[in-house]
């Protein structure tokens, strides 16, 4: 018998602390079987967010290094820029990479620097208990949107990967989901091309992974990935938004 | 035919595997783990396919699949 499914290398043996059926834990997987797979443990440098996967130094075994918040692309900056030799991307959630942050990622992906961006969209803030994102849907209730959110007062969700496609100096941008085997199948290949894209210095890559939170979407989790699918995925479509390479062929 | 390795003190009992399991053989378990949850289990090992859906879905790489 041959082993078909096991537990990465490139993640510890730490339990993950995230909530039960939260797809945080699935995406890191994702990303550290592309590590495993393109054989780049031993020179990877993580980037961890402020927000639920702030631990996400604990869970990765590779070099991290715990940004600000908002500023990982601005500290991936600087650590690919010191050791351009070393693959280095950064592990954000939706408050971090697309409110506080939204200034680093749109200058990191103007520079094209050679870094790669995990940003996991799952709608909410969550380590602070569920407050209203940029990324929340319209009339989408949480802790401080109970009526839903009111697109008259507090304007309209960010999509990253659409607003990202408009500038010149992004490589790759590609928006997957993991609510079913099929999506995360792809999910997988989208982070995969993104790490490539790094090693090949292609320029500035970044994976958005629509994520389900069940706690405070308050679900199950087999309802939020249902959810996810009838509410989230209308809002963002799944695609290729940019890839710079594909069209030059 | 297939094994399925479930870790089970790994597991939160969240069912995600449950729910991607095509031949409906993943299921929580009666007993407690040492985190006090349900721990998901396979019901009819003879039925497992080693497709692996349910290590796929799974968060916290409790599931090892070997065929």
């Amino acid at each position: 018998m041959a082993v078909v499914f096991e537990k990465p290398k490139a993640l510890t043996d730490a339990v993950l602390h995230y909530c039960p059926g939260c797809t945080h834990g699935i995406i890191h997987r994702l990303v550290a079987e592309a590590i495993d797979e393109l054989g780049i443990q031993g020179k990877t440098i993580g980037i961890a967010p402020v927000g639920c996967s702030v631990m996400a130094y604990d869970y990765f075994d590779i070099d991290m290094v715990q940004a600000a918040h908002g500023r990982a692309p601005a500290v991936a900056t600087g650590v690919k820029r010191a050791n351009p030799e070393n693959i280095v991307f950064t592990y954000q959630g939706d408050g971090d990479l697309a409110a506080i942050g939204t200034a680093e990622t749109v200058h990191s992906a103007a520079r094209g620097e050679n870094i790669t961006v995990i940003f996991v969209n799952n709608a909410i803030y969550g380590m602070t208990g569920g407050q209203m994102a940029p990324t929340t849907l319209p009339g989408q209730v949480t802790q401080t949107s109970p009526y839903g959110r009111d697109t008259a007062s507090v304007g309209f969700p960010i999509k990253v990967c659409e607003l990202l496609s408009n500038v010149d100096g992004a490589t790759y941008l590609e928006r997957v989901a993991v609510n079913n085997v099929k999506n995360v199948k792809a999910a997988k290949k989208a982070i995969k091309k993104a790490f490539q894209n790094q090693i090949e210095g292609k320029g500035f890559s970044l994976v958005e992974v629509v994520s389900t939170f069940p706690t405070n979407w308050g679900l199950t989790p087999q309802k939020a990935l249902d959810w996810l699918e009838e509410n989230m995925l209308p809002y963002y479509p799944l695609g290729v938004y940019k890839d710079k390479f594909a069209e030059e062929k | 035919m297939a094994k399925v390795t479930f870790d089970k003190n790994r597991c939160k009992g969240c069912a995600l595997c449950v729910g991607a399991c095509p031949k409906g053989i993943v299921a929580l378990s009666e007993e407690i783990n040492q985190k006090g949850y349900h721990p998901a289990t396979v019901t009819d090992e003879e039925k497992c396919i080693g497709c692996a859906f349910c290590a796929t879905m799974c968060p916290d790489c409790v599931i090892t699949v070997e065929k």
